[in-house]
């Protein structure tokens, strides 16, 4: 069994009285990818927060690689090597889709080679047609996929993606899948997603989320027939 | 690209040249001393402001801070060589240290803005209340209210008896501001550079990539501070004395007016609407009839209402739109989700 990249110990968010990650602990190894699910509210984007500095965990403990990460920073998450993708697009909306790219590829080389890098990450991502593009002026669809530019760009060991999907056309999702592929040919990934089919094609397991804790971790199929996540996804018995 | 940045240099070197030469046959050289100093003032705060979306609401203070660091060292050295290094020096730890504290204090725009501010405000109530004789730095007195006069101005490095002053001292300040104006050119071309705008359009994403933000900030702040210091420091010597009144609020406010006039995300704006505005008011201050402050308050409201991206990316935008090349629209069709912030390269 490969070694884990990412943990998470007793891992709790707390909103005041609102328990958000209720003693999470989760295990993602090497070469693994696996996607989180569960209703709104579930606490997924919260847990993936925790995981990348963005908001510090009221307990438990975050490792990657075996480090303790618990309480980092966004940039120390990321300069480990980590390649992070927020739920909505966040990105330098004043700037060309080459610049953004330029930036991304820039924190993990040397000027020089970050040219070359942003080249490869346009070219894979055929994002030619619109390098020299305003970010501002793209459509959802660009904006995500430039998004998945940072990550790619980064070269990380370890992909945290919230809805990498959200909001894209069919050809865009399909274009995306075939990256995430690719990116977990030499990283770990995790997926915070809602597109059922997007999942089915891309990951074989699934953690499902619900009321801040782990309900249930297997393989997609089984977990899809699971009467209990059928009963809190569809709000029916099974 | 190097190529670009090599052709870019030499036009501007030659443009300032002959603007150098020409100018003092239309305009007397003190006033054009003075007017090349806030041009290099309003670069400074253009540069964190416009560059880095930094709003310091204080840069008079280390404008001031430059100023009476020079004349205190001025006092006590007898020259002026290492007065000079001294007042670029001061400001920039000075905002290196107040930046930090903002910066991993993690406060947001407003309360950057209130505390810059208010740090102008507590150093011009320090400095107005050093009236009295124990008030001395070495040989200096602070002097209060009626600041410090009498200390020696610029001289030739290591010939403390050969002054520049006058005509040399405007082609002094005339190359000083080139300097400046080509090493900001070339500090936006570095990757530093590069950085510090892609944290003015998203501090989020620029962590989230793995830039520490904290800390580029602050070193950008400090950068802004030591040019307003060094614009401090050849403002003393025009003046001739040093008070008070360049930690004040109406300087604060003018410097942030000149930026917007001028054109925030440009090199040339902020310089330009120094320039421009500290002309209209030399020529202002030559009548009685209209109040200058009044006129200052009524041109920011309408350059805010009817050109809110000041005048040289106003400028770029109607050359680019009659003989320009168009910028390219997206993939998708132009959806244009949040205006640029006024980003051109003029």
């Amino acid at each position: 069994m490969a070694e884990p990249v990412l943990e998470t110990q007793h891992l709790t968010m707390r909103f005041g009285g609102v328990v958000a990650v209720d003693n999470v602990t989760f295990t993602l190894r090497r070469g693994e990818l696996r996607c989180l699910i569960g209703p709104n509210g579930a606490g997924k984007s919260t847990f993936f927060k925790c995981l990348t500095g963005l908001l510090t965990p009221s307990e438990g403990h975050v490792l990657m690689q075996g480090e303790e990460t618990t309480g980092w920073p966004p940039h120390r998450v990321a300069a480990l090597g980590v390649g992070i993708k927020t739920q909505v697009p966040n990105v330098m909306d004043g700037l060309s889709v080459q610049e953004n790219i330029w930036l991304a590829a820039r924190r993990f080389v040397p000027s020089a080679q970050a040219a070359a890098k942003t080249r490869e990450v346009i070219d894979r991502l055929a994002l030619g047609p619109i390098a020299r593009t305003e970010l501002g002026r793209l459509a959802h669809g660009e904006r995500q996929q430039v998004e998945l530019g940072f990550v790619a760009a980064s070269d990380p060991w370890l992909v945290l993606l919230d809805e990498p999907a959200a909001g894209m056309t069919a050809g865009e999702v399909a274009r995306m899948t075939e990256v995430i592929h690719e990116l977990n040919r030499t990283a770990a990934v995790v997926i915070v997603e809602h597109d059922m089919q997007f999942i089915r094609s891309i990951a074989s397991t699934v953690t499902v989320f619900h009321q801040g804790a782990i309900l249930i971790e297997d393989d997609v199929e089984t977990v899809m027939s699971d009467p209990h996540v059928r009963n809190i996804y569809l709000g029916k018995k099974a | 690209m190097q190529g670009t940045a090599g052709k870019d240099v030499i036009v501007t070197v030659l443009v300032a040249a002959v603007l150098i030469w020409a100018l003092p046959l239309m305009v007397g050289t003190y006033t054009l001393t003075v007017l090349a100093i806030y041009a290099m003032l309003g670069l400074s705060l253009g540069l964190i402001w416009g560059f880095g979306g930094i709003l310091c609401f204080g840069q008079a203070a280390f404008f001031g801070l430059g100023a009476y660091t020079y004349a205190i060292a001025a006092i006590n050295t007898g020259e002026s060589t290492l007065p000079m290094i001294l007042a670029v020096i001061v400001p920039c730890v000075f905002a290196a240290l107040l930046g930090a504290m903002m910066f991993y204090g993690r406060l947001g725009d407003v309360y950057l803005g209130v505390i810059t501010l208010v740090v102008t405000l507590i150093l011009f109530k320090f400095i107005s209340s050093t009236a009295g004789p124990q008030y001395t730095i070495g040989t200096a007195r602070l002097g209060g209210y009626n600041g410090i006069p009498g200390f020696p101005t610029l001289n030739v490095p290591g010939r403390p008896d050969l002054f520049i002053w006058g005509d040399a001292l405007y082609y002094l300040c005339a190359v000083a501001l080139l300097l400046v104006y080509l090493g900001v050119t070339w500090f936006l071309r570095s990757s530093f550079g590069r950085i510090a705008v892609g944290i003015r359009e998203n501090e989020t994403r620029m962590s989230l990539i793995g830039y520490d933000v904290r800390a580029r900030k602050t070193v950008l702040f400090a950068i802004g501070a030591a040019i307003a210091g060094l614009a401090g420091a050849l403002f003393a010597n025009w003046g001739a004395i040093v008070t008070p009144g360049l930690f004040s609020l109406s300087q604060s406010a003018e410097i942030i007016i000149w930026c917007i006039v001028g054109g925030l995300g440009t090199r040339f704006g902020p310089l330009l609407g120094a320039a421009g505005l500290g002309y209209l008011k030399f020529l202002l201050g030559q009548q009685s009839m209209i109040n200058n402050t009044m006129l200052m308050g009524l041109i920011l409201v309408l350059f805010v209402l009817f050109l809110p991206r000041g005048v040289v990316p106003a400028a770029i935008s109607v050359w680019r739109a009659s003989i320009g090349r168009p910028r390219r629209a997206g993939r998708a069709g132009a959806l244009r989700r949040n205006r640029r912030r006024g980003r051109t390269d003029g």
